[in-house]
């Protein structure tokens, strides 16, 4: 036997090669996502100059120039227009905002009764973070509490007439409480609804399928605001003489018919990603109709839309600002309606208050859209 | 101890037989939904006659013939308060349509913007566009539109003052006034130089199509159809001796006479809802574009194409396929977003249509117009849309 001589045998290990140049350091970095080429050099010089002559002007008005405190108009007028303000200033008026708070959360909710909402509001949370959580338990028992129990026990909390609940009518209801109710009342509706009709609409018995497409394709074919239109014009024509339907509620049939349409298309969007051996399956196992549906098919269905229906509950929140049209004062209504008020006209007034109102529209839509996100990387099985 | 065949009726079937047929069953729960909905279409029929009855109210379109007494900011067709309500109504219909498709131009471009930009390698252009569509997406319509009317009209300076831009154009609180064009005679040759062109753009496409199918040579279509676009009507215009004088607007002390004015209402809508869905498009764009799976880029590379010719002739044509039927959906949101012009007394078919509801009380006159309108306009979409989608999807074996 010969033994191979091995001639070299390296002992010493290789030194580690340099980082990648986009990882080695910033300036790297700002060579491959800012500079790589001369087109992106110059977009990137563009983009520069558009944030140097558009953020500094923005961050003055909003806040180095802003009023913060103040009890009337004055604060917010220059001099020339009768104010306190030097010439030629422009900026936010936050002491606007900041005195009219309560009035953009409440409306016209008496003051002395505003620890009701602020009760229903803590109830709420309090029922709403558990059922976010995935790992809390007890889901079903709180589901039933949030979409059953509380919006009945909120009503009777919010509108009273009995002991030591002042009756407060509906139409003192506004502000950003009415912009959560009509959107809380429009999704615990619509997503039932929607999905009896996506339901209806793929069953095979044509009276029933025709009857929830017509509803659906008519709903989905028209503005919102006409939709809003017929419930307060229409809704009265159609009931017997003397009955009265609250505004408040007409609106919230509006709402809740017109989301309902939308969530019925994005679950039978779901319905249709199933493929048809789910539904042979359940049927070979001698399931019911209904079991199938509740324990095979909405399980899968409605995870795989996740994203549509939440999207469909961000525009419902958004479009819930319609109903300022039909003269209700949700919380841009009654945003809007500050604008007219002699103690607080100024030029900036209706700008302030505009960004003010979509601050509170993005966070909460911003906030719903994380969630979801959230939920889909939960939920994802990893196989599909 | 009783025996089910017992039971049975003289036909050999149990009544169970029955209630577990699963036809018998679904014919059951139809004739009862049916029964349920014509009892309630009944009642409800039943009570709007009595109510309209009580209050008066004749039903019938025939009010549309009445004088409709309200002025209408803008118009594309001559209207005054002395025409009728259906005019009124007709001219709002037109509003609608004129700030939806100028609408729906700018919105696409934009979105277009946006949508590649959130996808470009550029990491400040990529962030810049998504912190666009995040805010855009997360705010109501309605606030935008009534920012853009206050930032508008708020900014702008009185008619005095009005600023003057080239052209002869004014620019202040009243809207923007600039130049009308007068046509003269033999104007009538332009737009048939144009349809010529149109007529004459598709032949050439057909005919190149069919060479290509034919011999492989390809033919630069694009440039030819654009200069007989351009080319025929700008001959038309010359052959016809310019028939063209404009109408220039003149500052008044008070006021601008002469031109056409863009009142700021339109502005504001029309911009808000370009900037509000240009938002939605540019994520539709960006999802159509991701999703072309990754070899095709690849295989396009192998293939030796450039980059430019692999975006144009393989990535953008799947893309397309993806981004039609959302985009679709956006265009149709827009002309239904479009009636929120009526929050800022834009005169489109909602609010014209509010104002003769609230001064004949014909609620449910005009409620079906406007139902019948908007589902028009819809199912019209989507026939062209399913149309068109037809002929762009795959055609697998």
């Amino acid at each position: 036997m010969t033994s191979i001589t091995t001639g070299f045998v390296r002992t010493d290990l290789l030194p580690p090669q340099p980082a990648p140049r986009e990882n080695a350091s910033i300036l790297g970095w700002v060579r491959a996502n800012l500079l790589a080429t001369p087109k992106d050099a110059l977009l990137t010089v563009l983009a520069v100059a558009l944030l140097l002559w558009t953020v500094p002007g923005m961050l003055n008005w909003l806040f180095f120039d802003a009023v913060w405190t103040g009890a009337d108009r004055t604060a917010c007028l220059t001099g020339a227009q009768g104010g306190v303000q030097p010439n030629g200033w422009t900026g936010a008026c936050w002491a606007f905002v900041g005195e009219r708070f309560e009035q953009f959360m409440f409306g016209r909710y008496p003051i002395d009764e505003r620890w009701r909402p602020m009760l229903v509001a803590a109830l709420f949370s309090l029922l709403l973070i558990p059922i976010l959580i995935p790992k809390v338990p007890y889901k079903g028992w709180n589901a039933l509490a949030l979409f059953v129990v509380f919006p009945i026990l909120a009503f009777f909390i919010l509108h009273g007439g009995f002991f030591v609940f002042q009756e407060v009518e509906t139409p003192l209801w506004g502000g950003l409480m009415v912009t959560l109710i009509l959107s809380f009342v429009g999704i615990a509706v619509s997503l039932p609804v929607g999905i009896l009709l996506a339901l209806g609409r793929r069953s095979q018995m044509p009276v029933i399928r025709t009857l929830c497409v017509v509803f659906i394709e008519v709903i989905r074919g028209v503005p919102l605001i006409t939709v809003l239109f017929m419930a307060n014009v229409m809704l009265p024509l159609f009931l017997p003489t003397g009955w009265t339907i609250d505004n408040f509620l007409r609106a919230l049939i509006g709402v809740a018919l017109f989301a309902s349409a939308y969530m019925a298309e994005v679950v039978r969007g779901g319905l249709q990603a199933i493929p048809k051996g789910q539904y042979e399956g359940a049927d070979s196992l001698g399931l019911s109709y209904w079991q199938k549906t509740r324990l095979i098919i909405m399980p899968q269905a409605l995870k795989l839309v996740i994203p549509g229906i939440v999207n469909t509950f961000i525009g419902l929140f958004k479009d819930t600002s319609l109903v300022s049209i039909i003269g209700m004062f949700d919380l841009l209504g009654i945003v809007q309606l500050n604008f007219t008020d002699i103690n607080w006209i100024t030029p900036v007034t209706p700008s302030t208050g505009l960004i003010f109102a979509g601050f509170v529209f993005w966070l909460f839509c911003f906030g719903m859209s994380r969630y979801s996100a959230f939920m889909e990387r939960h939920l994802d099985t990893g196989h599909k | 101890m009783t025996d089910h065949a017992e039971a049975a009726p003289p036909d050999g079937r149990s009544l169970a037989s029955y209630i577990y047929n699963p036809k018998f069953r679904g014919l059951f729960f139809q004739v009862l939904t049916l029964a349920i909905t014509l009892f309630v279409g009944w009642w409800i029929f039943d009570n709007t006659t009595e109510n309209l009855a009580r209050s008066n109210t004749a039903s019938g379109y025939q009010f549309l013939n009445g004088r409709a007494g309200f002025d209408i900011g803008q118009s594309l067709i001559p209207y005054t308060s002395d025409s009728t309500y259906g005019r009124a109504i007709f001219v709002g219909f037109l509003n609608t349509l004129l700030v939806a498709s100028v609408g729906i131009v700018t919105a696409t471009v934009i979105g277009f913007i946006i949508g590649l930009g959130r996808l470009s390698r550029n990491w400040l252009i990529a962030k810049l566009c998504t912190v666009y569509v995040e805010v855009f997406r997360n705010i109501p319509v309605l606030l935008v539109i009534f920012f853009f009317y206050k930032g508008v009209l708020g900014a702008l300076p009185q008619v005095r003052d009005s600023l003057e831009l080239p052209f002869s154009m004014f620019l202040n609180n009243r809207g923007l006034a600039f130049p009308k064009p007068v046509w003269g005679d033999g104007a009538i040759l332009v737009p048939i130089a144009l349809l010529l062109a149109v007529i004459a753009a598709l032949a050439v496409a057909q005919w190149a199509k069919a060479r290509q199918a034919a011999t492989g040579r390809q033919f630069r279509t694009a440039r030819t159809a654009f200069a007989l676009l351009i080319g025929l009507p700008i001959l038309g215009f010359l052959i016809a001796g310019m028939p063209l004088t404009f109408d220039y607007p003149v500052a008044g002390r008070f006021n601008l006479t002469g031109g056409s004015v863009v009142a700021p209402e339109f502005v504001a809508l029309y911009l808000a809802l370009s900037f509000y869905t240009a938002s939605f498009i540019a994520e539709t764009i960006r999802a159509g574009i991701k999703g072309v799976p990754k070899g095709q880029t690849e295989a396009a590379s192998a293939l030796g194409l450039q980059p430019s010719n692999t975006t144009r002739l393989v990535v953008v044509p799947q893309a397309l396929r993806i981004i039609i039927p959302p985009l679709t959906s956006q265009y149709l949101n827009l002309t239904k977003n479009s009636s929120l012009g009526i929050a800022i007394g834009f005169p489109e078919l909602v609010a014209t249509g509010g104002t003769t509801m609230n001064q004949t009380g014909q609620a449910i006159e005009v409620v079906s117009i406007w139902l019948a309108v908007y589902l028009s306009i819809s199912i019209a979409t989507s026939l062209f849309m399913n149309w068109f989608n037809a002929k762009m999807a795959l055609v697998e074996r």
